[in-house]
């Protein structure tokens, strides 16, 4: 199956990926390799079987709903590229 | 003998009596990475102060009599994908360049209280997604056995460190093969275990449904020590399985004799190197010689798995990436204007080639009006996949096949050929869709002096017989006393 260049450009910007143009040219060709692989499962009846998210999981795991410490914002923000107060700063969203 | 040549229990015996100290075998470790690591690039990072800081409090508490656990004092070293508190975390990626983890992952909290002193942080594939450590973005891992060929990947720079002999032991991570691969293509021990058996909780996620840490060691007895640490229950993990924790040293010498081992057909297909098949067959004789009985067994999904693995884990991906924003840390494009140009300017320069192509790839499969023909087909094949696994354990107590259909290959053979990567993967992958088991164990050498690894895989949490199985063959064949030529 062949991805066009204009999906491609459709699912990077779902990813938020600027891709280059020569990068959405190679993508282009390699994805469409890949898709073209997959489409084996085509193939398959599945029409019956249950899909498995997590392999071993039987139930679904909950534990209490305990408050414990968290990190404090220091921490937390220890890592910011930017920061304002005990917050992360973003470029002005609305204008 | 060297010290760095001892195994992990060998060390820990002599730490016990006194015959060596953690520091001399910390230093030890410091030195042997300062001489041969410029060879193979295996380290991102060493924390020599951190390491002997941490050999120092074990040899004082050796000395008092309260050794923290078996292998208290024993240095280790962890892919770098395991958050480290204060110690920059990248992922092999830009995007996490200068990450300093405020806190542990729950298996480095585990290690350091068991009194492990950690080396530093070892290479891997960008975000674990690769087969031969080519997609770091830093360097390329080289092979200790050629260094013009490839350590395997994920896991890449674990197995070289163990391999040749500059950690006594590693920690990896492996999603579709990333422990076992690497582990075969280094004569080494890698042992993925049960999905759930190992905490996730600080591992920096691949595909979150298939990523399973796991212990690298030169032998399987120090696997089964190693094990011994990691496998808890952990509460910061909701797919942490409940369960207890056995002795996995118990049982390792009780042999094969009486155990039916069955050999998957689809796992000897065409393609597989000769000298690879070789080896792998003469393993599957010395079980038989030992009193096990070889069934032939069919997991007829086999041949879908590739397909199966490579939506699902791309899928899962493009999910668990979406964090690297520029937003809460990493790297930021200072330049761009607006928010949505500070998300995708960052990522498009943050992320490799590979990454790239496994989000656009998941992003795709999850995306309206492909959903159903690609994701959640995918997840219905796996549960196919899941259902071979179940009816073969009813009639085999373990399975026994290669991990890769070739030797360790040349650095730069397949790197512009994605699909020829993937196909590595092929006999690795339906233990991850399936989330039981799987070891590799060292079975040999082509002539060209490249090692072999013979998988084994097993039924859910039955890790201690995976090992067993491993055991049985390593104790006729001693390829871990084989040095690396470096």
């Amino acid at each position: 199956m062949a991805l066009t260049l204009e999906q491609v450009r459709h699912v990077a910007t779902l990813a938020r990926l600027a891709l280059t143009p020569e990068e959405e040219q190679r993508l282009s060709t390699q994805l469409s390799a890949v898709l073209d692989a997959v489409t084996q499962l085509q193939s398959l009846d599945v029409e019956n079987v249950e899909p498995t998210s997590h392999a071993t999981l039987t139930a679904s795991l909950l534990r209490e709903d305990v408050t414990r410490p968290s990190l404090p914002p220091e921490k937390s923000l220890a890592n910011a590229p930017a920061k304002s107060g005990t917050s992360f700063a973003v470029p002005k969203i609305i204008e | 003998m060297q010290l760095t040549d001892l195994t992990m229990l060998e060390l820990a015996e002599k730490l016990a009596a006194g015959q060596v100290s953690s520091v001399e075998a910390t230093r030890a470790c410091l030195e042997r990475i300062q001489r041969v690591d410029p060879k193979i690039r295996a380290f991102l990072r060493v924390d020599e102060a951190g390491a002997l800081a941490a050999a120092e409090a074990s040899d004082a508490r050796r000395k008092a009599g309260t050794p923290a656990s078996r292998l208290d004092g024993v240095p280790v070293g962890l892919k770098d994908l395991f958050l480290t508190e204060g110690l920059e975390t990248t992922a092999g990626s830009r995007v996490l360049e200068g990450f300093v983890p405020p806190l542990d992952a729950t298996v480095v909290r585990l290690l350091r209280e068991a009194g492990l002193p950690l080396l530093g942080k070892l290479n891997l594939d960008e975000f674990a997604m690769g087969s031969s450590n080519e997609s770091s973005a830093y360097f390329p891992t080289h092979n200790p056995w050629d260094v013009t060929r490839t350590p395997g990947g994920s896991s890449g720079g674990s197995a070289a460190a163990v391999a040749a002999r500059e950690v006594f032991g590693a920690l990896g991570t492996d999603t579709g093969g990333s422990i076992r691969q690497p582990a075969a293509f280094t004569n080494t021990v890698g042992l993925k275990p049960t999905y759930g058996r190992v905490s996730r909780y600080g591992v920096i996620a691949y595909a979150s449904s298939l990523d399973q840490p796991g212990p690298m060691t030169r032998t399987v007895s120090d696997a089964a020590a190693l094990l011994q640490i990691l496998a808890q229950h952990d509460p910061r993990d909701s797919t942490s399985a409940p369960v207890t924790t056995p002795d996995y040293s118990a049982e390792l010498e009780q042999g094969v004799r009486g155990l039916k081992l069955g050999v998957p057909r689809e796992y000897f297909a065409q393609g597989m190197e000769e000298e690879v098949e070789a080896s792998v067959r003469a393993a599957l004789r010395e079980y038989e010689r030992q009193g096990a009985t070889l069934v032939d067994v069919s997991l007829p999904h086999t041949q879908y798995a590739l397909a199966t693995y490579y939506l699902i884990a791309p899928a899962e991906a493009s999910s668990n990436l979406a964090r690297y924003d520029g937003v809460r840390y990493g790297l930021r494009a200072k330049d761009a204007r607006g928010l949505k140009e500070l998300y995708s300017l960052t990522r498009e320069r943050g992320f490799g080639p590979e990454v790239k192509r496994r989000i656009m790839l998941g992003t795709y499969a999850l995306s309206a009006g492909y959903y159903d023909a690609y994701y959640l087909r995918a997840q219905k094949v796996r549960t196919l996949i899941r259902e071979d696994f179940t009816r073969v354990f009813k009639e085999v107590d373990a399975l026994v096949a290669p991990i890769s259909p070739v030797a360790p290959f040349k650095l730069g053979e397949k790197v512009d050929d994605p699909l020829s990567m993937y196909l590595m993967d092929v006999y690795t992958l339906p233990c991850n869709l399936a989330g039981v088991p799987g070891l590799s164990v060292p079975c040999g050498f082509t002539k060209a002096g490249l090692p072999v690894g013979l998988q084994v895989l097993g039924r859910p949490f039955d890790e201690a017989l995976l090992l067993r199985i491993a055991r049985a063959f390593e104790r006729e064949h001693d390829f871990f006393r084989r040095l690396a030529p470096i």
